[in-house]
């Protein structure tokens, strides 16, 4: 006789006040009981939550689980009846299978490459050093959200793509509108549109004048506009926003653990796997969703097809079985293997570009302000609410000596 | 050590030349893997182990010692 499975009854919403770096108890408790649990979507649907690290990665990894956003009818928390969800726009491959997933990420992987990125942390430095100075300049206090998380990787996402400048206050704001998590589906249409707008006039104008970017180079291939114009969205959005509150969340992670600040500080070696670690236990890409397309069994239930499933990578992420006291922030953790930009053949295009920025900005604003600190008591800073695709602050107001 | 490659099956995340850079790294036109050492010793191989284990599209694998074996990937 096989132990009943768990079952999540409610998805939580938000997270435990004061552990804005923890994933929500519900799902943390759930794996406490086992590494899958049922789970019914908001509109009755009958599905999953995976929290465990070991049975996360092997979905991720698995093509019997599609990532199509046609199959994406139902959702967590909110009720949208028995709707029909159309295919990913052309371009926007994250929400794709192979075959067509491959047709727009392989143009774009060698622009990623390790190598490649590591070319940018020159220019990655003086972006940072840029921003650095406008906040010496303002003084205390101020919002380490728009002064420092945001517009660093916006920039530099920007001028990789050839993005001119001036337009770039745009997307910032649309972005932010789609992403928080927060607006009503009017208002995030218009904004979602509105990029949209933007991005063809933008595709054309590459196709018309070639500049040296990535979006001019893809206008070489065989590529259509609208096809370029989803890519350059999926591009966008990704590269403004996680790094963007990894950097604001990273920042209030180390804030609040001054031994690991310190030791970060007082070894600069240590970089590299403190970027690591806070992927890890930040995990802002909380939780992503796959559809089944076959009966499958998995973790001791079966899976049917076209059952629903949530991927909980915080919680993974946290999984005591593969990560020794994983709720510690532990900057000289030396045991990898975290999904923080996922598995699979979707795993993360942009991972090296985002470890690039991520060792060349913490460590470069600690250094210029010796005694940044939260100007606000902890408990104080908002986090954005669960809903959101990404986990991050609203706003981290900081403060430091004159 | 023996590492067999599939490379129609990476997908460029570049994993491998990040964590074994003395044996993988990735062709600068399509950013898929490039082997630069088959049979890494000491700390290369080790390295390749922990590449293998987190490449994420299963494009690398260990190739087991027996000579039959070898093709297996």
């Amino acid at each position: 006789m096989s132990e009943p499975v768990h079952t999540l009854t409610t998805m939580p919403t938000e997270r435990r006040p004061g552990c804005p770096f923890d994933p929500p108890p519900e799902l943390a408790d759930a794996r406490r009981h086992s590494p899958i649990s049922r789970f019914t979507f908001a509109n009755g649907k009958p599905g999953w939550v995976v929290t465990g690290y070991d049975l996360v990665r092997s979905v991720l990894a698995d093509t019997r689980f599609s990532s199509r956003k046609e199959f994406m009818r139902h959702h967590p928390t909110i009720d949208y009846g028995d709707i029909q969800v159309p295919p990913a726009p052309p371009g926007e491959f994250l929400l794709m299978d192979e075959p067509q997933h491959g047709r727009y990420r392989k143009p774009l992987v060698g622009k990623f490459t390790v190598r490649r990125m590591r070319q940018l942390a020159e220019r990655v430095e003086r972006i940072t050093a840029d921003r650095l100075d406008a906040m010496e300049q303002a003084g205390p206090p101020t919002d380490l959200v728009t002064a420092f998380a945001k517009p660093i990787p916006a920039i530099v996402i920007c001028e990789l793509l050839g993005v001119p400048y001036e337009d770039r206050d745009f997307f910032q704001d649309r972005i932010d509108t789609f992403l928080g998590g927060e607006v009503s589906d009017e208002v995030l249409t218009e904004a979602y549109t509105g990029v949209q707008a933007y991005l063809a006039e933008l595709v054309a104008a590459k196709r018309a004048n070639p500049t040296d970017d990535i979006l001019s180079d893809l206008t070489d291939g065989d590529l259509t506009d609208e096809e370029l114009k989803g890519m350059a969205l999926i591009l966008l959005t990704a590269g403004f926003d996680t790094t963007a509150n990894m950097l604001a969340l990273g920042t209030f992670a180390l804030l609040e653990n001054p031994a690991q600040l310190a030791a970060l500080r007082a070894d600069p070696g240590l970089v590299d796997g403190a970027v690591e670690e806070l992927l890890r236990y930040l995990s802002v890409g909380a939780k992503f969703y796959r559809t089944a397309l076959e009966d499958v069994e998995l973790g001791g239930v079966t899976i049917g097809a076209g059952d629903p499933i949530v991927l909980s990578l915080s919680t993974a992420n946290r999984d005591p079985e593969h990560f020794p006291e994983p709720d510690a922030l532990d900057l000289r953790r030396r045991n990898g293997g975290h999904l923080a930009f996922s598995h699979g053949i979707h795993q993360c295009l942009g991972q090296q570009l985002a470890r690039v920025e991520l060792r060349v900005a913490l460590p470069a604003l600690f250094d210029r302000f010796p005694t940044l600190r939260l100007a606000v008591p902890a408990d104080e800073v908002e986090v954005r609410p669960e809903a959101a695709d990404i986990h991050g602050v609203k706003s981290l107001p900081v403060t430091w000596d004159v | 050590m023996r590492i067999g490659v599939d490379r129609s099956r990476c997908i460029g995340a570049g994993m491998c030349a990040l964590t074994a850079p003395e044996v993988f790294d990735q062709d600068t036109g399509d950013g898929r893997v490039l082997t630069l050492d088959a049979a890494p010793e000491g700390a290369a191989a080790e390295a390749a182990r922990r590449a293998v284990g987190l490449c994420p599209s299963g494009a690398l694998s260990e190739v087991p010692p027996t000579r039959e074996n070898r093709d297996r990937t």
